[in-house]
């Protein structure tokens, strides 16, 4: 079934230049796997077709239970440069917990998810 | 040697609340305040300052927040790190004596400076010699923009602060020294740490990084349960308690609001990450694949297990350059066909500057309520949108276009769509573009300079 990554995660974005970075933290420590099965890099560069004009790299935090995304040329050319009213990426992780990921019947069952 | 040193943050940024650091101070005990005021392009705008008046060129605010809260910290032995002293750290020592000779301070403190950070004159020098300060982001030499750069400052770290605080200083005012830096001296300085212990340097490197942009590691922009973060309107700002073992707490003062607990720590610790395995300052390389956290109580999150490795053999440089001019122009539509309305007015700007032959080197459109933040990923807006604000920016290095654009905005709410609202504030301004430059540069090339000025 697909789950929507608001449901799973919470995260921070930032900016260095004109790239954007984004933390992707697990809202539970059990939702983690299934954050690195199906939000790869790839997965996120697709997710930001028309905004991310790079490339997309992919960190992993287990410690902390969160993914860190650095993408490239995303900001209009970054910092003071930039002509958008996000020039600095802070929206990048809200726009990121809008993408959907697939997830087993046995998942759902596991993670027990709010019904909203 | 004490076996626990509270270091409270005070600003996230030059401009942040402006009672923040006498809350830290009067709200409980600390014996640190720690105050990051320089954003990347800030020296540029201090530089300009004191090009006009050679006394100015640093944090203004940093002089009347000294004079408010210097008695208190000279009674209670609170000391101060703060990079409040830009382009002109000499002039800001000296109005911060100013202000503490009228307290009736004199005899009492000792003020540190540390300099050397500033590379501008020495440019030339460096570039003839073969170092060519290549943009970090695309590769390109300096001498791409030589006759257009502004500052040009190194990073400096810990190390220069730690000596002005072993030296007695009360007050340590440095120009662009890392962030992280202004919170791992006086742990170095207290503990006595050896410059090569590399994991407890990246534990107070990180205690830094967690508290360098105030109350954001303390329930402010927290995303996790965002409307149950208590009482944001009396948020506390954060504390770090460090230990001797390289361990600490991160907390606030009691009686405030906001919130200390581990999601919002975390959301701090992965906050402008690069790669999370080399986070690089020129103290020591800090690994946050191995931070640990667990809760000590209530707005008390422990941080352990911290691992680091030798810090590389480079500064990072900031340098501003002039990089062109840019304009942004706004308008709201309303209901009906807000969206339509906008999308329309777009066009029509775009058909008039294209006939007016001028040109640019980007037009940025953005339809705000529609797809501002998330672009395409917005989707289409509801066709019943009550109002959405058109917003197109222009940049390029030619200043007379960009100007004449700024004619054409007004002109749209009598010959374009109707329903249209919100130019009360007049032309767009035209602003000068001051873009960043990182490069690195050899620590060999650079003598950090302490001072101790006495009051």
């Amino acid at each position: 079934m697909k789950v929507q990554l608001v449901k799973l995660a919470h995260g921070r974005s930032g900016d260095k230049g004109d790239t954007a970075n984004i933390g992707l933290i697990a809202l539970q420590d059990e939702f983690y796997p299934a954050l690195v099965r199906e939000v790869t890099a790839e997965r996120v560069k697709q997710h930001f077709t028309g905004i991310c004009h790079g490339e997309v790299q992919r960190f992993e935090l287990p410690n902390l239970c969160a993914l860190n995304f650095l993408l490239h040329e995303s900001l209009g050319g970054g910092g003071t440069l930039s002509l958008m009213t996000d020039a600095q990426g802070k929206t990048f992780s809200t726009a990121l917990l809008r993408m959907e990921i697939e997830i087993s019947a046995e998942e759902a069952q596991e993670f027990a998810l709010p019904q909203y | 040697m004490k076996n626990k040193i509270r270091i409270a943050g005070g600003q996230g940024f030059w401009g942040d609340l402006p009672d923040a650091p006498v809350r830290q101070v009067e709200g409980g005990p600390i014996d640190y305040l720690m105050l990051d005021y320089l954003a990347e392009v800030t020296m540029s705008i201090m530089q300009k300052q004191r090009s006009r008046d050679p006394s100015a060129g640093y944090a203004k605010d940093f002089v009347p927040l000294m004079k408010q809260i210097l008695p208190a910290c000279v009674e209670r032995n609170i000391r101060v790190t703060a990079n409040a002293g830009g382009v002109n750290v000499e002039g800001c020592a000296a109005a911060v004596k100013e202000v503490a000779l009228e307290l009736g301070l004199a005899g009492k403190l000792r003020i540190g400076i540390v300099t050397g950070d500033d590379i501008m004159a020495n440019l030339d020098s460096l570039l003839a010699r073969g170092i060519e300060l290549r943009n970090m982001d695309n590769g390109a030499p300096l001498s791409t923009v030589r006759d257009r750069i502004q500052s040009a400052n190194v990073y400096l770290g810990a190390a220069p602060i730690v000596e002005a605080l072993d030296k007695g200083a009360q007050i340590v005012i440095t120009g662009r020294a890392t962030d992280t830096g202004l919170t791992l001296a006086p742990i170095i300085h207290e503990f006595g740490w050896a410059a090569d212990d590399w994991d407890r340097l990246a534990a107070g490197t990180i205690a830094g990084h967690i508290i360098e942009c105030g109350a954001q590691c303390s329930g402010g922009n927290c995303q996790y349960e965002w409307s149950s973060v208590p009482n944001l309107a009396d948020v506390g700002f954060p504390i770090v308690e460090a230990s001797p073992d390289g361990t600490f707490v991160v907390t606030k003062h009691e009686r405030t609001g906001g919130w200390v607990v581990i999601p919002s720590v975390k959301e701090q610790l992965v906050y402008e990450m690069g790669d999370p395995h080399e986070y690089i300052t020129p103290d020591c390389v800090a690994d946050f694949t191995t931070v640990k956290l667990e809760y000590e109580g209530r707005d008390r999150v422990r941080v352990f297990g911290i691992k680091g490795s030798p810090a590389t053999e480079f500064y990072k440089v900031s340098i501003s350059y002039s990089a062109g001019y840019k304009a942004v122009g706004t308008l709201v539509y309303s209901w009906p066909d807000a969206f339509e309305k906008a999308q329309a007015a777009d066009r029509i700007l775009r058909t008039r500057l294209n006939r007016l032959g001028l040109h640019f080197d980007l037009i940025h459109t953005e339809f705000v309520g529609a797809n501002a933040t998330h672009g395409p990923l917005a989707g289409r807006p509801s066709a019943d949108i009550p109002e959405v604000q058109l917003r197109v920016g222009v940049r390029g290095d030619d200043r007379a276009a960009i100007e004449r654009f700024t004619r054409e905005i007004a002109p749209l709410v009598l010959t374009g769509p109707p329903g249209v609202t919100g130019f009360a504030g007049g032309r767009p301004k035209v602003e000068e573009i001051v873009a960043y430059w990182p490069a690195l540069m050899p620590k060999s090339e650079i003598s950090p300079r302490v001072e101790i000025v006495e009051v």
